[in-house]
């Protein structure tokens, strides 16, 4: 018996690891789990001490850019190749591990860019490399098409994550005013970044009280009813808070041609200028070279 | 307290979507430099008597004014109005995360100041004045979803204190908090009714009413207003309490003499029970110190 009287509890059977459940509660909730995570380590890179955490956010948005500009206008897998390595060598000077920074690159551009390269190695005309069964041939100017589609999008990917990984996202935001975006809409994008938050973990609590309630496995038509249903609560919460949010901006007196926070008071230091000096250097060398 | 009123109702009415009544023929009359409770259970109107004195809803039926101006649409749509009412009035929102809507909280709490067209100098004067009010400055840049529930409540309510308002609207200002976190709220809601602020208090914590009013509005589950009168009035009322779902019986037992009794309870328990059941708010009860309702004693 147990202290309160009540007969004891029948014994739990032994976990067993190859009756592992995987369903879409499970999968779901990794799914949110793995977002957050990668959210909090952006954040945690853009506080560490580095080369680019140093610089102007401002800088940081121009340089990447005129690099954006450089490897959409080179016809050199060299010198794209070339801006490619700049972008490791900053990733280790700014302190992101090489390794997370290659794989987060390179771990979803097949299924982006691969599902369009690969193609290319069949239809491009020019004379075959290798032979394939079902008369399909590999060309020469197939692999080089698609050796560029996979080099520009990786440097282009790499170039985004460095800004994401070495900038806090607010800073991000009030740096698009260099680029003439109206701070409304730098509100707006901070607002949604803001609330993703909030409803990723709403999603992660409506998951998890699923899963306190599920016993057995559920079926396929049973998990796409729950999505759908979890889906339009979702909408729901979604649109009464967007609703209670513009009234909690109003009530602080905001209209809608209302002046918004968001121009930090940034300064151009010394440092700051020679980078910008540099990028703009190396991306039009990059340019020249790779006519 | 002066005699001017700050707010005045006269039979309003609320509902949403023209259906759900949310609050019914309500008159009342609030000061300047009062403070007053609102008393309700979940669901009685607090938090749509807020937004209709904060002017964010419009009564489908009678009056509200502030300051002797009726609140309707067409006063906000006047800037001058609206500028006028908005640097005056402050809400507190009941759910922080619907107050922290920008991407820090420096950028919160200057929020206020920037729709006041307050030059720069100014705006981070007002902000770094808030932010050591209430002993946050080390949380100048951090996001606020990232932020505990404690530290929440102080953004959300520094973000207000930037506006220098006359007068603080709070809904369910101690929900979520610790008790540490509620006695110092107790204690910032004193000082701005010593500042001579007007401070209105949705509530159905009664165990703060006496320590942040001087008047109490309790409202029932019809969403009427029942009764009005001093904290001392309201909280020794057990039948009213009990009628407007503020208060319950239950049944516990005396750990010295070992009986057993009900009676009912609205604030946490003065006098001994057992062990268990004095660690215990009125909310939250253990199974043996069973809620049951009078009726059924």
């Amino acid at each position: 018996m147990t202290p309160d009287g009540s007969p004891p509890a029948a014994s739990l059977p032994q976990p067993n690891p190859s009756r592992r459940r995987s369903d879409v509660i499970e999968r779901t909730l990794a799914d949110i789990s793995h977002a957050l995570e990668h959210a909090l380590f952006a954040e945690e890179t853009a506080r560490r001490n580095g080369l680019l955490q140093a610089l102007d956010p401002r800088v940081k948005v121009l340089a990447m850019l005129a690099l954006l500009l450089a490897v959409a206008l080179s016809h050199s897998l060299a010198v794209i190749g070339g801006l490619y390595a700049v972008t490791l060598a900053l990733a280790w000077a700014s302190a992101i591990p090489l390794a997370f920074f290659v794989k987060r690159v390179w771990l979803f551009l097949p299924f982006f860019t691969g599902v369009i390269a690969l193609p290319a190695l069949f239809i491009t005309p020019g004379p075959p490399l290798a032979q394939l069964p079902l008369g399909l041939a590999v060309t020469r100017a197939g692999v080089t098409t698609a050796l560029f589609l996979l080099l520009r999008v990786s440097t282009s990917v790499s170039l985004g994550a460095l800004l994401i990984l070495t900038t806090p996202w607010n800073d991000v935001l009030k740096a698009l005013s260099v680029l003439h975006v109206p701070d409304s809409f730098s509100l707006i994008l901070g607002m949604t970044y803001r609330y993703i938050h909030l409803l990723l973990r709403t999603v992660s609590d409506m998951f998890l009280s699923r899963k306190s309630r599920v016993a057995g496995r559920l079926s396929g038509a049973e998990e796409r009813r729950m999505v759908g249903a979890s889906a339009g609560v979702l909408l729901g919460k979604s649109l009464h808070l967007s609703s209670e949010v513009y009234l909690a901006m109003q009530s602080r007196g905001y209209r809608s041609h209302s002046r918004v926070p968001g121009l930090a008071a940034f300064a151009m230091r010394r440092r700051d200028w020679s980078a910008l000096l540099i990028a703009v250097a190396l991306a039009a060398a990059a340019i020249v070279l790779g006519r | 307290m002066n005699n001017e009123p700050a707010f005045e109702l006269r039979d309003v009415a609320f509902s949403y979507e023209g259906k759900q009544p949310a609050l019914v023929n309500v008159s009342l009359t609030i000061h300047a430099g009062e403070r007053v409770a609102i008393l309700g259970s979940n669901g009685s109107g607090k938090s749509t008597l807020l937004k209709l004195l904060d002017g964010l809803y419009f009564p489908t039926q009678g009056v509200v004014r502030a300051y002797g101006q009726p609140l309707s649409e067409a006063a906000f749509d006047d800037d001058t109005f609206n500028f006028a009412f908005r640097r005056r009035v402050g809400l507190v929102f009941q759910d922080t995360d619907v107050q922290l809507f920008s991407p820090s909280v420096w950028e919160e709490v200057a929020f206020a100041p920037m729709q006041l067209s307050l030059k720069s100098g100014e705006v981070e004067a007002r902000v770094d004045g808030a932010l050591r009010a209430l002993r946050i400055e080390g949380l100048r840049d951090r996001a606020p979803h990232r932020l505990s529930g404690g530290e929440k409540r102080r953004v959300a309510l520094a973000s207000v204190l930037a506006l220098q308002p006359d007068v603080w609207l709070l809904d369910e200002p101690t929900a979520g908090l610790d008790p540490r976190s509620q006695c110092w709220l107790i204690d910032f809601i004193a000082e701005q009714g010593q500042a001579g602020k007007t401070v209105i208090t949705a509530t159905h914590n009664l165990s703060i009413v006496d320590a942040i009013a001087g008047r109490v509005f309790v409202f029932d589950e019809s969403h009427r207003l029942a009764a009005q009168g001093t904290p001392e009035e309201i909280l020794s009322n057990q039948e009213l309490l009990l009628a407007c779902n503020l208060s319950h019986a239950h049944r516990h037992r005396h750990a010295d003499s070992g009986q057993e009794h009900s009676h009912p309870h609205s604030r946490p328990p003065a006098h001994a029970h057992d062990a268990e059941s004095m660690r215990l708010t009125p909310e939250v009860q253990s199974p043996r110190h069973q809620t049951k309702e009078l009726k059924d004693t």
